[in-house]
């Protein structure tokens, strides 16, 4: 394995890991908002603040890892995607504001506010939306040199289907990983109420998911053809994730077996995930940048290993600390006290 | 291929979003180490008061680290956005501490989740207090990696190129370039130092409210003493750092003195205006400068005049200057003041003019660390990189970033906003003496 390959299979890794835990943080803002819209924040509020609350903040860290790790292991990007995702990053950076800094306000401010509550849950939709568009643009045929300058088309990047379908899937991902991980977490806490909205949910997301990728397959094989025959030639891997898709479908249906529902539900995501960063392989702005031309020099990738290396034996260790008190704690998961400052 | 509006705009909005951040991001660096202090004080003298200040004091803690987290990922990602060329360039060399950071970041965060959702959890306070040593270390590091970047800007070092392409790259030694350890010093003892003066003004405020609980008078002794520690460190980095300067980079120094010819037996000067060669209204001190650069009455330091004109800073540094070294000379005042005299007994400690300056005390420290951060920054134009890569060429091309600018200045009026009441709302609904009632009743004192 080459450092190059190592580097972007880091980085895709903990991108994965803001998709899931920021999904799961998204997707509860959205049905937070509409509960409240619709009378019905009781049920699910209390699951929802108790989850979010100690982890909000390192869900904002996964993102951050990203992006800085990407410059470093990838310093031409900065020259690329800097100039062409002004606009896009800016908005999602403005969303992600109002939402971090709002969690906080309201859970210590002003509990229950329906404003803070809307605004919050609508920055959850909008800012998949916005980063997606990066996804987008890594495709190819959306950002051309002028004067040795990337330059970003916004017209042709909004009247693209790929642009649209692709923001459909991040919502109707978003809105599927939160409602299945919220699904367990409520069963988890005895709540049948929410156990039984939050089931709903799920079930109700799976349907635009599993259209929405295969949208997303159709306009590829018009607009990348290299990108979806590499897609075609790892399908069975696209197969093996819409099996586990489907029986985590199925387990919720059937009310059961949520912890088997959870584990089949990362398993999906994490395979087509790394299927398609696979297939994505080795563009990351087709056709400007490989991960070959973009890398560092060898002195700072061994320098950036060796510090990863060193930070996860800090991390693991922390990480684990945090879910053991707060997602494997019954007593903390069933609101058993109030423990917060 | 310059765009000259852009690369105006960038300016502006870089350094809109910094000067909005240091705000946040230095109590967060501060009130940990605070909290902490607090929470051993507590446990040390078995006080209920100091738990109950730590534990205040992290509530507040949340509102600030929530824009101070946001602010901070806004100018990450801002670094590249705006100053693609630059970030294209540095990432080859100094990757390595911003990776760094986000470990800090992150430590920070998870412990600091754990801190504030096991407030009650654990009998023994000690386990408690052992939660808040990664909360506080976090945040000094990601302090120190972070400056460590900005060092690096002032003093890059750890590479060559060779016709236009970077070579023999160094990661560690670029960290450890010459600015450094003077500016991580001051960056961490100075944020320790506001964040002490800030909770301080917080207390004699309730106290001059009529608020004359025993608490609120050992939070003000603890918090003065600890600001006077880090205010007289804060002093002698200061005269490291502009020894520093003359060794490395005069022309800052220089500009910020108006010292325009170079020669022996240099007077400092304080006050006063100028309109490029002559200086007004300035109070000289005889050979100051010269002692400030090199513990030398007669040496000689090195003028203005020496250097090109296109790359000498601009001459209003020296204002904030003057802003940030009064300051923090007032406050060691301030702080040694009131420590003397609560020892010796001394009246006016309790005077209400007194508690007034004490209030005082928190905005201007924050005023001075804007200002030290401005004198630093501009003091090192034109360059972005000293000496290898002006701010102009580090620009982006776009042509949108005066929206963005827009934009973003309606995010901060907002978060400024929002921070200021929420932490207004959260102390009046639970004042001191209702917390005390409610945990003495058994409520957990929770709102």
């Amino acid at each position: 394995m080459t450092l190059e390959i190592l580097g972007i299979s880091v980085l895709w890794l903990f991108l994965l890991g803001y998709l899931i835990i920021g999904s799961i943080d998204f997707g509860a803002g959205f049905f937070n908002a509409y509960g409240v819209l619709t009378g019905r924040e009781h049920i699910l509020t209390n699951i929802i603040q108790r989850y979010l609350s100690p982890v909000w903040e390192v869900t904002n860290v996964f993102l951050v890892f990203f992006f800085v790790g990407t410059i470093g292991f990838f310093p031409k990007t900065a020259f690329y995607y800097g100039t062409t995702l002004l606009v896009p990053a800016s908005i999602a950076i403005i969303l992600l504001a109002i939402r971090g800094s709002y969690y906080a306000f309201e859970s210590y401010g002003s509990r229950g506010h329906k404003g803070y509550s809307f605004m919050y849950g609508m920055a959850g939709l909008l800012i998949p939306a916005s980063l997606s568009v990066v996804l987008t643009i890594s495709e190819g045929g959306f950002v051309s040199m002028v004067n040795d300058n990337p330059v970003l088309d916004y017209r042709a990047l909004f009247t693209s289907p790929l642009t649209w379908s692709i923001v459909v899937l991040a919502i109707a991902a978003v809105l599927y990983i939160s409602a299945v991980f919220l699904t367990w977490y409520a069963d988890k806490a005895g709540d049948r109420t929410a156990t039984k909205l939050l089931r709903k949910y799920a079930l109700i997301w799976a349907g635009p998911l599993a259209i929405a990728v295969i949208g997303i397959m159709f306009e590829l094989s018009k607009h990348n053809v290299e990108h979806f025959d590499r897609m075609v030639d790892i399908a069975w891997l696209f197969g093996l994730s819409a099996i586990m898709f489907v029986i985590t479908v199925w387990f919720v249906w059937k009310q059961q077996h949520y912890n088997w529902a959870l584990g089949l539900l990362i398993g999906q995501f994490t395979l087509a995930f790394f299927a398609y960063g696979i297939s994505h392989y080795p563009y990351l702005l087709y056709p400007h940048l490989t991960i070959y031309d973009g890398f560092t020099n060898p002195t700072m990738a061994i320098a950036l290993v060796v510090a990863f290396v060193l930070g996860l034996c800090l991390l693991i260790p922390s990480i684990y600390l945090l879910l053991k008190l707060f997602l494997f704690n019954k007593d903390y998961v069933r609101g058993k006290g109030d423990h917060h400052a | 291929m310059e765009n000259e509006s852009a690369v105006f705009f960038s300016r502006v909005l870089t350094e809109l979003t910094l000067s909005f951040h240091i705000i946040y991001a230095t109590i967060g660096v501060g009130v940990p180490l605070m909290i902490m202090i607090a929470q051993w004080v507590g446990i040390k003298k078995n006080d209920e008061h100091y738990i109950l200040l730590a534990r205040r004091w992290a509530r507040g803690f949340v509102i600030t680290v929530a824009v101070g987290v946001v602010t901070g990922t806004a100018i990450g990602l801002q670094l590249s956005l705006l100053w693609p060329n630059f970030m294209q360039l540095a990432g080859n060399v100094i990757a390595l501490p911003l990776f760094l950071e986000t470990f800090a970041f992150f430590f920070e965060a998870i412990f600091l989740g754990i801190y504030l959702y096991t407030w009650d959890r654990f009998e023994n306070q000690k386990k408690h207090l052992l939660l808040l040593i990664p909360v506080a270390i976090g945040a000094s590091m990601s302090a120190v990696f972070i400056t460590i970047v900005n060092a690096f800007m002032n003093a890059p070092q750890g590479f060559d190129i060779v016709d236009g392409q970077l070579v023999n790259i160094q990661p560690i030694v670029a960290m450890l370039n010459p600015a450094m350890p003077t500016k991580v010093a001051h960056v961490v003892v100075t944020a320790y130092m506001t964040a002490a003066f800030v909770l301080a003004a917080i207390g004699a405020f309730k106290m001059l409210k009529g608020s004359n609980h025993v608490y609120h008078k050992k939070a003000l002794f603890l918090l003065m003493k600890v600001g006077l520690v880090f205010a007289i460190a804060s002093a002698i980095i200061g005269d490291f750092s502009a020894k520093y300067l003359v060794e490395y980079q005069p022309e800052k120094l220089a500009a910020a003195e108006w010292h325009f010819e170079t020669g022996k037996n240099a007077s400092l000067v304080l006050f006063g205006v100028t309109n490029g060669e002559e200086v007004k209204y300035a109070i000289k001190v005889p050979y100051a400068l010269s002692i400030l650069a090199h513990t030398n009455p007669t040496a000689e330091v090195t003028g203005l005049n020496e250097f090109p004109e296109d790359e000498i800073p601009p001459l209003y540094i020296h204002y904030l200057f003057d802003t940030m070294v009064m300051i923090g000379m007032f406050m060691v005042l301030v702080s040694a003041a009131y420590v003397l005299g609560k020892i010796r007994g001394w009246s006016f400690v309790g005077a209400r003019w007194f508690r007034w300056v004490i209030v005082a005390g928190g905005p201007l420290s924050i005023i001075a660390i804007e200002a030290g951060w401005w004198l630093a920054e501009v003091g090192r134009q034109p360059w972005i990189l000293r000496k290898y890569m002006k701010v102009a060429e580090a620009a982006t091309t776009s042509d949108h970033v005066d929206i963005m600018l827009i934009l973003f200045c309606g995010l901060y009026i907002v978060l400024g906003i929002g921070s200021v009441v929420v932490l207004r709302r959260m102390f009046r609904h639970n004042p001191i003496e209702q917390e005390i009632e409610d945990r003495k009743a058994g409520k957990g004192g929770d709102f």
